[in-house]
């Protein structure tokens, strides 16, 4: 029972880590070619981050980020990159809760529950 | 200054920051706020968006090696995972209303204190603890390999564990860092679970820690693509080539100059900070 335990939890350990090192991998990519579109457009444009302005409200949701970005506005597009880098480790929360299912143990699966409810209310519930 | 040069002037600065933190093992992020904020003069809402990021990106990256390893124990990292979200959401609530002189002010502090703890020699692990109640009913106790085979430990403290865990969380909200000083502070002296363990779970959990406060920070517009994006990549290839070269590097002099970074860094918010300048 315990050495099927012990080989259970260390499979789960090495899909999780292909699976953070695939997210990153993506994001990185993604933020690279939002990078080339936003530079060729706005390279040249003085920058200005000394004033706190906040970001255009397309560029702060879920949906708003994907619309910048299927139009290929550069900026979306970065921002599309950011948004799989925040859902990787939102994404490995997710994968675990079924990893402790397997191994029945409930407790465990209620806890990661309630990190995955925290983390959503923080993306989509914190618009206000 | 153009965007092309501020981007590649942000990128490069980024790199160093994210070479140095992994080589020194006290992570980039905690100089990126300085750096953007007291050289390329951005606002510090901006800079704070944009280190949580890239923290998120280290962590993750750096996890995806340290899981295969089997030092980290993922009850742990999940158990304490609900105090560092939870004060991650407070600390991200707290940055919009406070002024950012007084993050700056926090953030002097922190930067000092960071310096501080990371010097302080850790505490041996003592072998053979008795087995705490509440941790074996939160099945935290675990094993890991040593050079004689798996050895077992058994976890202590809980509920202080968890406490400094939520400060922990709040501060990574507030100031946009992965705060792994604070972590491993709360699982190497209070919780007692070896160096190994602390060390990888810790990091482990930044990520999830940060992602926890991002989602705010992105709701409100604190995180802009044009300073992330260099941020990100910087701080992400610096940290690749600084874990490639970290097995042949002499670290303890390095160590040491960079934690005199970190404090000059540090008086230098916290003057910015009450001053009122940032």
């Amino acid at each position: 029972m315990m050495v099927k335990r012990a080989w259970t939890d260390q499979r789960i350990e090495d899909i999780l880590g292909n699976m953070l090192r695939a997210g990153v991998g993506l994001s990185a990519f993604v933020v690279f070619c939002g990078a080339i579109v936003y530079l060729t457009h706005h390279g040249r444009t003085p920058e200005d981050y000394r004033v706190f302005q906040g970001e255009p409200s397309d560029l702060r949701s879920v949906p708003g980020i994907l619309r910048e970005a299927l139009h290929l506005n550069g900026r979306g597009i970065i921002q599309l990159g950011l948004l799989f880098l925040i859902a990787t480790p939102v994404a490995r929360v997710i994968f675990s809760i079924f990893g402790f299912a397997e191994e029945h143990d409930r407790m465990y699966v209620v806890f990661t529950v309630i990190v995955l409810a925290i983390l959503l209310f923080s993306l989509v519930g914190s618009q206000m | 200054m153009n965007i092309l040069e501020f981007t590649a002037l942000v990128f490069l600065g980024s790199m160093i920051a994210g070479l140095l933190g992994a080589l020194t093992g006290l992570g980039g992020g905690v100089v990126l706020v300085p750096l953007l904020t007291l050289f390329f003069k951005v606002d510090i809402r901006y800079a704070i968006g944009a280190s949580l990021v890239s923290v998120i990106a280290t962590s993750s990256g750096a996890a995806a090696a340290y899981v295969k390893e089997g030092f980290s124990n993922i009850r742990i990292g999940m158990f304490l995972e609900i105090a560092t979200t939870l004060g991650a959401l407070l600390g991200a609530f707290l940055a919009v209303w406070v002024s950012t002189s007084v993050i700056a002010t926090v953030f002097g502090v922190v930067l000092i204190l960071s310096a501080y703890l990371s010097r302080k020699p850790r505490p041996l692990a003592e072998r053979d603890l008795p087995p705490d109640p509440l941790a074996t009913r939160l099945r935290l106790n675990g094993r890991f390999p040593d050079l004689q085979g798996m050895r077992s430990y058994n976890v202590q403290r809980v509920p202080a564990g968890f406490s400094i865990m939520f400060g922990a969380g709040a501060l990574s909200g507030l100031l946009g860092i992965g705060s792994g000083a604070l972590k491993v502070l709360a699982m190497d002296q209070a919780m007692r679970i070896p160096f190994k363990v602390s060390t990888t779970t810790s990091n482990f959990m930044i990520g999830v820690t940060a992602a926890a406060s991002a989602g705010v920070y992105l709701n409100r517009g604190y995180i802009d693509p044009g300073l992330s994006m260099p941020v990100m990549l910087g701080v992400l290839a610096g940290s690749l080539v600084g874990t490639r070269i970290l097995v042949k590097a002499e670290t303890k002099w390095l160590r040491i100059i960079f934690s005199a970074v970190i404090v000059l860094l540090g008086i230098e918010m916290l003057y910015k900070g009450l001053t009122g300048r940032l």
